[in-house]
Parts: structure tokens; sequence; C-alpha cells
């Protein structure tokens, strides 16, 4: 009986010769990371521990990205505990204001996620990293706290459901709106547990920024990783990656007798950009069902679509053309690099003259945090990855999520628009 | 352990910025982060908890973000215990790892009401129900989990092995 590419990964960071679904394993580490929210509780709990040294320096990302710049005094304190604590042990992998950019876009551009990795996070979106084959998944601050000690973490070897999709996708479609679909079909606890395996034809000629939009919501769906197996794009993404980090990966494919809980097959074709209703990822609906909905902010970026294909897209769209005037547009490039990569395209300056305003790359408004909150009653398209009860601000204000493309053609509508209405 | 109390009733996929909004997350202290608790879904949870009460909800309880702040919140505004249908896969482990008791009973999460006196016996995993007269059995927890909670959480148990 074959493994699935989720296996293969997780049983060559053990000491054993095999491993089924349901086993508790103890598995080596190649990364674990943390961020300003996070870190504080496990460098706490580390301390507390007496231990006094981390496992490897050179294995542990600090990524102070949520509420960086400081947005207050209380968040000031947390991110000086980062630089305190990274300072102390030499961690070679913090990155400072000014180098930060959003950890889950940050980590792949520094070469740091390779395919074969077990990478963990204590955040729930390092799911992402699956987009270069790697094992990567989220778990809270005493889990990398453990980690910082011993290097190694437990885990129950999950079930891997199989999503095949098939067919050419139509403009304005990608990764993030195969995601909300699969997450509409199958809901928010639909992958509980469960390794989120993604193939077929679509996602052979999907790109790599679409990729890690895919995975990056696999815990939307409750999953413990999306993985897309490495191919031609993926070699030619980490060639260039690794030229950095000096970081070596192996490639992992799933066998062909492997054992899935479950095949979905999906027409990528027929699909239509999505949208993601309040107040679940999983209420997707075609974006031709959602037009006309009144918005009063949009915002593009996170670590979901802050990347540099995501301000193409947006910039294509609002390149000539004004935001709304009811409408906030904010722009998040995810990193330092993508930031200075849509300067010197040019698209930063389409998005300041189409009324947009941008910031330098943090998570901001996504999880509430700052730089684009909500007052009650107002409403926000977002390319983010979550529209629970109040996650941009006031319990009464509404997110929905989309692709890039339809949150620029929103903004310049006023309304959830199709890209095509405007383009 | 015993643990006793009157309980509050939730429905399915209760996530993280319900339990703790991301407003709170600039503190680690449980006792500041337990006054807020629950503020995202019923503002002012925390005064009207009397210690010991026991939360009883749907599936997918505690789905969404990874901050850890949402059980240390849950422990911190003097909630003793944790009924589901189910637990998104991070709440889980974290729980397990700080030392709140959590228990997986879809029979329990049905029948029990707002309000019911509830009393588990965390090491069987026997749920009573007091009012209605009822009596639900969790699903056990994996040998290695028992561990981990008998050391008292995942950081004594790594001492204990270093």
């Amino acid at each position: 009986m074959g493994y699935t590419i989720t296996e293969k990964i997780l049983l060559a960071h053990t000491d054993r010769k095999s491993i089924a679904p349901g086993e508790l394993i103890d598995c080596r580490i190649d990364l674990c990371l943390g961020n300003d929210i996070t870190a504080p509780i496990a460098i706490s709990e580390f301390e507390k521990t007496g231990i006094g040294r981390v496992f490897d320096n050179k294995k542990i990302a600090l990524v102070p990205d949520h509420f960086s710049p400081a947005k207050d005094i209380k968040s000031a304190e947390q991110l000086k505990v980062l630089r305190d604590f990274a300072k102390k042990y030499r961690i070679k992998y913090y990155y400072e204001l000014g180098c930060m950019g959003i950890e889950h876009a940050l980590l792949p551009e520094e070469g740091l996620t390779m395919p074969g990795d077990l990478i963990i996070g204590a955040d729930s979106h390092t799911c992402t990293y699956g987009a270069v084959g790697a094992f990567s998944t989220g778990v809270g601050s005493t889990d990398l706290a453990a980690a910082y000690v011993r290097g190694r973490v437990w885990f129950k070897v999950p079930e891997s459901i199989k999503f095949v999709y098939k067919g050419k996708l139509r403009k304005w479609v990608g990764g993030k709106d195969l995601i909300l679909h699969t997450i509409g079909d199958i809901g928010v606890d639909g992958a509980l547990y469960k390794a989120m395996e993604f193939t077929g034809d679509a996602i052979d000629r999907l790109p790599m920024d679409d990729r890690f939009a895919m995975c990056n919501m696999a815990i939307e769906a409750g999953g413990k990783n999306g993985i897309i197996a490495p191919d031609a794009a993926t070699v030619k993404y980490v060639k260039e990656t690794s030229k950095k980090s000096k970081k070596k990966w192996k490639i992992y494919a799933s066998d062909k007798d492997a054992v899935y809980s479950q095949v979905r097959e999906y027409d990528a074709s027929k699909l239509e950009p999505m949208v993601s209703l309040p107040p679940l990822p999983s209420n997707a609906k075609p974006v031709s069902q959602v037009k006309g909905v009144r918005i009063d902010q949009s915002v593009i970026g996170s670590c979901t679509n802050g990347r540099i294909s995501d301000l193409r897209i947006a910039a294509k769209i609002l390149k000539g053309r004004k935001v709304h005037k009811d409408v906030r547009c904010i722009i998040f490039p995810a990193t330092q690099a993508i930031y200075l990569q849509a300067m010197k395209e040019g698209l930063i300056e389409t998005f300041v003259k189409s009324g947009c305003a941008v910031s330098t790359p943090t998570c901001g408004p996504c999880l509430g945090g700052h730089l684009g909150i909500l007052a009650a009653g107002e409403r926000s398209i977002a390319t983010t990855n979550r529209n629970f009860v109040g996650r941009m601000g006031h319990l009464k204000s509404e997110v929905y999520l989309s692709n890039p493309a339809v949150a620029a053609a929103s903004a310049i509508k006023g309304r959830i628009a199709h890209p095509e209405e405007v383009i | 352990m015993i643990l006793k109390g009157k309980a509050w009733k939730f429905g399915d996929d209760i996530n993280t910025d319900e339990i703790i909004p991301a407003k709170y997350l600039v503190t680690v202290d449980p006792g500041e982060l337990g006054a807020n608790c629950m503020d995202g879904i019923m503002p002012g949870f925390s005064k009207r908890v009397t210690a010991e009460d026991i939360i009883v909800a749907g599936k997918n309880f505690g789905c969404g973000s990874s901050r850890e702040h949402a059980p240390i919140a849950i422990k911190g505004c003097g909630i003793s215990c944790v009924i589901a249908e189910s637990f998104a896969r991070i709440f889980f482990r974290n729980s397990i790892n700080i030392g709140l008791p959590i228990f997986e009973c879809a029979e329990a999460a049905k029948a029990i009401t707002e309000g019911d006196e509830v009393e588990v016996d965390a090491s069987t995993g026997l749920i009573r129900n007091l009012t209605k007269d009822q009596v639900y059995k969790a699903k056990p927890m994996p040998e290695f989990m028992q561990e981990l909670i008998g050391a008292g959480g995942l950081m004594k148990w790594v001492v204990k092995k270093k």
C-alpha cells in the first residue's frame, strides 16, 4: 500500500519504518515560526523551563508582522519581547521592520520553506508552505515553546483528501476562487484534522502565487495542511529562492496506490470568481450572485493575496480608473521585495493615482489589528482569508472575501462587481 | 478530578476571534484575557460566569486562528472545562498543552441546555447532567495525550523528558 505525499514527508521526519493515519508520531522539524502575537507566550513558556538554549538558532523564524509597525504601547512591548529574544539566542531568521513582510509571503521568498520540509508555525496560516510541497501546519504557542527546546513536535498522522481540479480557468479566476469554491463545497470543518492534497491539470497550470493562496486557506476548511506536489514550476521557484538561503530540497509525490479518505473532482472551467459572504469562508457564491452589495472599504493584500501577481491584477483593473468616492481602498504589498517590485513596475503609482492608500507590509486589518478597522454597519470586500463576525473591526461590521480582481473592481464601483464590469 | 458547574451553550463553528477578538491580543495575562472571554459573541460573558461553569458547544469549536489566548481566556475567566461535539485541531492541541480540560461528546453537546447543572469526571470522561438526570460518555483521550495531561501540560512533560 502506497503513501500520500503528506505521509511520505512525515515519515521522513521520524525514526520509524512506517506510519499510518491515526498514529501519533514524533517528528523532527526543519523550521518553526512565531509572530508578535503568538511568540511572546512561547518565549515566556520557554524561559520558564530554565533550559537556556534553543535547539537550533538557524531553524527558528520570528516575524513581527501582526501589530507592526507597533500600533500602541502594549503591542510595542510584545514586539520588544521578540527582538530581545532574537538577540539573546542569536536567532538567524528574525526580521526587523524594514526587512519584515507578512510571514507566509516572506518565508517562502527568503528560501526558508523548501519542498520536503516539515514546518510548524504558531499561526494558523502556516499551511501556506504546502504550495512548495512541504508539510506545513499551524500550532499554538506552547507547541512552539516545546519546539524551541526539543526541535521536535508530535502529530497525529492525518488522513488525506484528494482534490482534483480539471479544465482551463476562465479569465479573472485564480487559486483564491478554487479554494473558496472548495471550502464552500466541503464546509469550514470539511477537512477537519485532514491533509488536503490539491491536484489536477488546473493545478499544474496554476502559478506559484495562486498555489500559495490555495494552500493558505486549507485551515479554513479545518485542514491540517494543504499540499501541492512539486513540479517544474515549483523547482523553478525554489531554485531562485534558495540562492539566498542555500537550503536544499527533496521532492516527494504521492504513490499511485496511496490511500485517500475521499477524492473530490471539480470542473474548474465552469467557475466564476467567487465571493464568500459573512460570517464564514464557506458561504461562497459566484460573484454574479452577489453583485450590487454596497461596500465601504476594499482591502487588497494579506498572506493570502498580497503577492506580486495579486498586485499586478489589481493594478490592471485600477489603471486609469478612480476608486469610488464612498470607498476606502487599502493596498498591502506582503513583503518589502514585493513592494519594491511593485514600485519598479509602476503599480504603486497606479494605485496612488487611482486613489488607493498603500501601506507598508503588515497583517493590518485582516485580523482587526490596525490600519483599516471597520465601524459598526460598515462592510469591506477583502482579499484576506477570514470573514468571521467582527474580524475586521466592530461586531456589526462585515467582511466579504474575494480575489484581487473582484476587490479592485468593487473598489471602483462602490459595490461588489465582476471585473468585466470595469474592464 | 470532578468538574461541576452551570452550562453555557454555544453553537457550531465558534471561532477564536469570537472567543477572544484580536484587539485583546496585546497581552498574555490570563486574567486580562479572561475578562474579555467570548467578547466576540457574547459581550459581558466573563461577568456572568461563576467559577467552575462549563462551556457546551456544537461542532468545530475553536476554529480559525491559532491564538493560544483563546483557551487561556476561557481558563482565565473561570470556566472549568469545554464539552463540544468536535474541536478544531489547533484549539484541541492548545487546550491540552495549557491544561484546559476538553471533552468531545456529541450526545452531551446536543442534550445539555443552557443553565443545566453538569458534572464531569475528568478521569473517566463521564458527563452527568444533574438537571436532566442523564449520563453521557465522552470520547476517550489517546494514551499519549493522557500522559501530557497527567504531566500537567506540554512544557512540564518536555522538561521531564529532557
